[in-house]
């Protein structure tokens, strides 16, 4: 017996090594990256990438830029997802499924290609290359709103009727049983939609690029830059790294640890 | 009413938000203009002839097609091994081993590009055929991993007892008993990667071989250079993958919505 358990458990070590090899490994260098220089071919420990980088305008304004444009997406995501979420959830459609399904159905769709239909629209209303910036915000809100539709989604449909039931019984209205019982109990969709729109609205060039004319440079945008313009692979480590901890914080902040994706990108889709 | 009314309009706004980009492109694939122009539609086949005579853009529809069918097959494999391991080993290994697989999930794309470059220009592997199916396969295997281990978890634990009690050999009981209790998991973590693996552009950019390009790639750059309004055939391209993926996708899902499957989820 003992011989058994022991085969059904070594399965997982191909994905152990995986992950440690491609994975943890190059976690670690991106780490070592962001705290050495390379000077005529040696490499050296250095604090350097971390000072050039906070001592820097033009990286400062990349990064508060940056910060504000997946703000100001993730809130015009939840402001548009929410809404929805909730009407879906609650109404008494019969096939309230499908419905849903056209709202996330571009998640499975090609966002480059996506991205370059909706260039061509922009470009028709005059706003390419005119207004980079709320181009920018469009693309963004367009490429991730069924990421943030979907968690509400899940949340609001399992809410326990008898709740708001009660809310309303004991003498709440419609307001109030709201923003008292629906929202709060909403919560954790709040959350992973949140985590889900905020991260990739920064550091997603590609819906900037296009979008923006190559116009705009967000943080995913900078970090790039150093790998493959500036060929300074040390800064682009440094950039990851405080975008690591950028993430890191606001995941904190808004407890997303707890049930991030697991729910979000399709599982029960397919 | 007047409630019902403002959440049908709010639906309905939202919808053709999501969908005119789409509809746009898949109209103007029959119009065989370089640019868009709304006020003259000359309705043609002519960029789909274009589109299947252009070896190029065929042979990159090739390229990522083959690409995410190998790495996503590749990804279940490895992530349904992973997935039983882990759901038969102790806390101590399974729970380090998840929260390692959700890195790549909770990342930022660009990072774990940039990682993988930084490995594999280490290792002199870097921008090729295996740093790119390496690269995608770090996408969706812990996706797999994702769609299994919750059915892991519905499973009746003592069928696998029993088949063993019953003679199989421990490799028998686990693909005779395991696996086909499984299956809808594995089926649905491989349907996962494949579009994963199409949609993905940052990973694919900075693992890559120089010479070889995803659809994303191209794409992307063709904007970059200025030329997709000189391949308006990329508007066909594109009109028949939005049409394929939304048909496919409208099928599944109208299909995949009876009780049986609604009781599996409980």
């Amino acid at each position: 017996m003992m011989k058994l358990h022991l085969s059904r458990k070594q399965l997982c070590i191909p994905y152990a090594l995986f992950l440690a090899l491609f994975v943890v490994i190059p976690m670690l260098l991106i780490l070592f990256y962001a705290f050495t220089e390379t000077v005529d071919g040696k490499i050296s420990f250095t604090f350097m990438n971390f000072v050039n980088f906070f001592t820097s305008t033009a990286k400062l304004s990349t990064l508060l830029m940056s910060f504000t444009i997946a703000i100001i997406s993730t809130a015009i995501c939840l402001l548009i997802g929410y809404p929805v979420a909730y009407i879906l959830a609650r109404s008494h459609f019969r096939k309230k499924n499908v419905l849903l399904m056209l709202f996330i159905l571009p998640m499975w769709i090609n966002f480059v290609l996506r991205i370059t239909a909706l260039r061509e629209l922009l470009d028709l209303i005059g706003l390419l290359g005119t207004q980079n910036y709320l181009n920018t915000i469009i693309g963004m809100v367009y490429d991730f709103l069924p990421f943030m539709i979907l968690p509400l989604y899940t949340t609001l449909e399992k809410l326990d009727n008898s709740y708001l039931e009660a809310a309303s019984d004991l003498g709440g209205n419609k307001f109030t049983v709201f923003t008292k019982v629906t929202f709060p109990l909403s919560m954790p969709g709040v959350i992973s939609g949140i985590t889900m729109v905020f991260m990739p609205s920064m550091t997603n060039y590609v819906v900037s690029d296009t979008l923006g004319n190559f116009n705009i440079t967000i943080l995913g945008k900078l970090i790039n830059e150093y790998f493959t313009t500036y060929d300074n692979w040390h800064m682009g480590s440094m950039i990851s790294i405080i975008l690591l901890v950028i993430i890191f914080l606001t995941m904190l902040a808004t407890g997303g640890f707890k049930d991030s994706k697991n729910d979000a990108r399709g599982a029960n889709l397919w | 009413m007047v409630k019902k009314i403002l959440s049908v309009a709010l639906c309905a706004i939202v919808l053709i938000f999501i969908y005119a980009p789409i509809l746009l492109l898949v109209l103007y694939s029959f119009d065989n203009s370089t640019v868009i122009d709304l006020n003259k539609f000359n309705f043609s086949f002519d960029l789909y002839k274009d589109l299947f005579r252009d070896e190029e853009i065929m042979g990159i529809l090739f390229n990522t097609i083959w690409l995410a069918l190998v790495a996503a097959a590749l990804s279940t494999i490895l992530g349904t091994a992973g997935a039983i391991g882990i759901f038969y080993s102790r806390k101590k290994v399974s729970k380090p081993l998840q929260a390692v697989s959700q890195i790549p999930v909770i990342n930022a794309e660009i990072v774990t590009a940039i990682s993988l470059a930084l490995l594999f220009s280490m290792i002199m592997l870097y921008r090729t055929y295996f740093s790119l199916i390496i690269g995608h396969m770090v996408l969706c295997t812990p996706f797999v991993i994702l769609s299994i281990l919750p059915k892991l978890k519905q499973m009746d634990s003592n069928t696998y007892e029993a088949a063993l009690d019953l003679g199989a050999s421990p490799t028998q009981a686990l693909f005779k008993v395991v696996i086909p209790q499984i299956f809808t998991g594995i089926l649905s973590g491989f349907m996962l990667s494949v579009t994963l693996s199409l949609d993905d552009y940052i990973v694919t950019a900075f693992t890559k071989p120089k010479t070889f390009d995803t659809i994303s790639t191209y794409v992307y750059n063709a904007v970059k250079n200025g030329t997709n309004s000189s391949t308006p055939a990329l508007r066909a391209l594109s009109a028949i993958i939005f049409i394929v993926m939304i048909a496919v996708l409208l099928a599944l899902n109208l299909r995949a919505r009876k009780p049986k499957q609604e009781a599996n989820k409980r």
